[in-house]
Parts: structure tokens; sequence; C-alpha cells
């Protein structure tokens, strides 16, 4: 049995995980949570306490984690000094989003083969929670657009496979949800 | 759009500036193999307020063409677009309009 996500009442969706998917998905969304929270104290250890409090990061260049470096990218095109400006006073508003959203939807799983009824606010957490989580693993896994090809060169038991199963029923997940969310605007 | 009756006393307004608004700077969203394509135009047409169809068509210039700008207007408005397409996960920078 696969879930997806379905339209409920009020602009809200449903969905019924099974025993393995919600295991699945506590330990990504968990491990999601450690990445992000993890590296905003091993990259910037002299974080200005106040300029925490408002918001602004010290750090000026790109997370060395090629993860991280995906999901906080340059925000110029050609311009080192103006991404690293944008990156201080962007990167911890965006990274306190992020897990956010990842904790809203971690703690909003449910129980197996139970029906969870999700808010349109948290609907859209569980969509940007699932695209990070997404674009890590892809990341990880090097996908590319000959993602049949890569899982079809990979050896039965490459312990990859674990994970490339992983990405896919996320993608799947995530697809159901957007069109859950446009058909119902 | 509001019409007001009192003649408003105003020197030599620069109405050119008030009707092309200087938009120098762009939004790029660049291509990815992770993200969705549908995932994609959900955003423009959530963030932007873009209908249907032209986020689908902006979704298919960034798929095909491998970018595509999305928005145009001065700087901190574009660094507010490029900021919000980074919290969706979006690949975007922005830059001088050429």
């Amino acid at each position: 049995m696969v879930a997806s996500f379905r339209r409920a009442r009020k602009g809200g969706v449903s969905v019924t995980f099974g025993v393995d998917e919600s295991r699945v998905l506590r330990h990504v969304f968990g491990e999601m949570i450690e990445l992000l929270g993890q590296s905003a104290g091993s990259e910037a250890p002299d974080e200005d306490p106040l300029a925490v409090a408002v918001g602004i990061g010290t750090s000026t260049t790109v997370p060395t984690d090629p993860a991280l470096a995906r999901l906080f990218p340059d925000g110029y095109t050609d311009d080192a000094d103006a991404s690293a400006d944008f990156r201080r006073y962007t990167e911890t508003g965006l990274r306190s989003t992020k897990l956010a959203a990842l904790q809203t939807a971690l703690s909003t799983i449910g129980e197996p083969r139970q029906r969870v009824t999700l808010t349109p606010e948290q609907a859209e957490a569980w969509l940007r929670a699932l695209n990070d989580t997404r674009l890590v693993l892809g990341e990880r896994l090097g996908i590319t657009d000959e993602i049949a090809e890569v899982i079809a060169s990979l050896g039965e038991d490459d312990p990859r496979l674990a994970l490339f199963w992983v990405y896919d029923r996320l993608t799947y997940l995530q697809e159901t949800l957007v069109q859950t969310l446009s058909s119902g605007s | 759009m509001a019409v007001s009756v009192a003649p408003v006393e105003i020197e030599e307004a620069d109405t050119e500036s008030l009707v092309v608004p200087d938009k120098p700077w762009v939004t790029i969203v660049w291509n990815d193999p992770v993200n969705l394509m549908s995932y994609v135009a959900f955003v423009f047409q959530k963030h932007f307020g873009y209908s249907k169809e032209k986020s689908t068509e902006l979704m298919m210039d960034v798929h095909k063409k491998g970018r595509a700008a999305v928005s145009n207007g001065t700087r901190e408005e574009m660094e507010r677009d490029v900021e919000s397409m980074h919290g969706y996960g979006l690949w975007a920078t922005m830059q001088h309009d050429e």
C-alpha cells in the first residue's frame, strides 16, 4: 500500500501512512532537522546573540556540505560580495523556516494506518519539508535527469538502492500533494 | 483607480518614472534535476500570483532552456523574491537586467 495525499474539508488535505512509510518519514525528517540544526552551530561558532535575535547570521560563505549549499545557494548570479551580504541577512531566517516546516511535518505524520488531516498551513509545511528532503537526498545520491539509468546501473546489493527507494517514495508523495493543493485552489 | 475631484497642485511631475518604473533587476530560476515540474509551476502561481498558464510557461522555460527570468523589479524586491524562492527550495539568483 502506498500513501497519497487527498483533499479534505476546508482546504485541508488528508493522508494515511503505512507502518513502513511513517517510520521512514520520521527517520528522514529527523535526519533533516539534525542536519539543519547541527550546521547552524558548527559553521558559525562565533554567532553574535543579538544578531541571531534579529535574524542576521555571521555566515557569508556557501556551506561546504553540497546538500546544504543546495538548500542555501548564492543569491546573486555573478556577484560574490553581494551574495555574501545576502546570505548574512537571509540564511538564518531561511534555516529556521525550513526547520519549522520539517518539525511541523514530523509532528503530523500520525500513527500508522490512521488518517491524518492537515490544515492548509500544515500541508504547505509538508510540501516544503518533502521538497527540501528530496533536495538533500538528491544531492547525496547524485540525482541527475537520467535517474532511471542511474538506478538501473546499481547492483542488487548496492546500499544506495534503499535511499533511491526513499527518494522515489518522497517524490510520489510530493507529487500527490502538489496535485491535491493545485486542484483545491 | 480613484479620481480626485479637487485639482492637486503638483510640480511638473516626473510621470515617465511613474508609468514606466525603473526595474533594472531580475530574478532567475535555474533548472535542476530534483524539483518537480508541477511543484515549480505551483510555486510561481502561489508566490507571484501568476495564472496557471503563465506559471506553466515559465516552468517549461526553466525546464527546456535551463533558466527563466520570473520577475523583475528593484534590487530590494528581487532580494525578497530570491529569498522566497530559496525558501521553496528553488534554485534562484538575481542579477542586473541585460
